[in-house]
């Protein structure tokens, strides 16, 4: 029953987050998904994985979008859509459809590794090759970061000149 | 009553967070949107992985995979974001149809 009940507050958050008007409202809705997301890993016993998403996900993505927002403003269109709206649900319905029969035509999911050891053993000692990956990602995060903070640099100098 | 397996509601939770953000993808004009929707597609990427670990028996691998997909979703979205500023900084609008003017 709980499964349900989180599963639920996850579809209505992640449909709140992309039908909200406000930019702002989208990004709580998208923290409040995250939120309901490592309670679902949490029940699924991956606890681990659900503080980091809680603190993370939760926490410092919905700051960078807020601090994103206020600087770039609230931009509220109605634009026409990128595609239309049924070749996108026809779209949507093609994958949903394609995950669902691969999924029952596999019998399941099968994970060809075997490890026994807790996830720091595994993850500094077999899957040592995420960890580099992690260290470049979180490089270019930095600069990612750099590039948010940099926001009004081009007009000083202008001024400068002038 | 009979009980709904845990499986199928959390494969269903997968499916409607990967529709979802595909759809936000997809129908979305906003750039600060497409990054929100990517988010909600690599949510439910996570969860598959760790669904994956829970029934294979396998939950602490599932658990280091969901860690590098949560990490890398993190700077998707940092870049992604520091984009949509320096967009907006340039061309001020966060509509993707503008950025096409790069083509020329």
């Amino acid at each position: 029953m709980v499964y349900v009940l989180v599963a639920v507050g996850i579809l209505a958050g992640a449909i709140l987050a992309i039908r909200s008007k406000r930019l702002l409202i989208s990004a709580i809705w998208l923290a409040v998904t995250s939120a309901l997301t490592a309670l679902m890993f949490y029940l699924l016993g991956a606890v681990q994985v659900a503080v980091i998403e809680l603190s993370v996900g939760a926490g410092l993505v919905t700051v960078l979008f807020v601090f994103a927002i206020n600087i770039s403003g609230e931009e509220a269109f109605d634009l026409q859509p990128v595609m239309p709206k049924p070749l996108a649900w026809g779209l949507i319905v093609i994958a949903v459809g394609l995950t669902i029969y691969l999924t029952i035509r596999g019998g399941g999911l099968a994970l060809e590794l075997q490890a026994s050891a807790d996830s720091p053993t595994i993850l500094w000692s077999d899957r040592y090759l995420d960890i580099l990956l992690q260290i470049a990602l979180i490089f270019s995060g930095v600069l990612g970061v750099l590039g948010l903070l940099s926001e009004g640099e081009p007009k000083t100098q202008k001024e400068d000149q002038a | 009553m009979t009980q709904i397996p845990v499986a199928f509601v959390v494969i269903l939770s997968i499916i409607s967070l990967a529709g979802v953000g595909f759809y936000c993808l997809l129908a979305t004009r906003n750039l600060i949107k497409v990054i929100i929707g990517l988010q909600l597609m690599i949510k439910g990427v996570a969860m598959a992985f760790i669904l994956g670990g829970n029934l294979t028996g396998q939950l602490n691998l599932g658990q280091t995979m969901a860690l590098t997909v949560i990490v890398a979703d993190t700077i998707v979205a940092v870049v992604g974001l520091a984009l949509a500023v320096q967009v907006r900084h340039r061309l001020g609008t966060l509509d993707i149809k503008a950025l096409s003017t790069l083509k020329r």
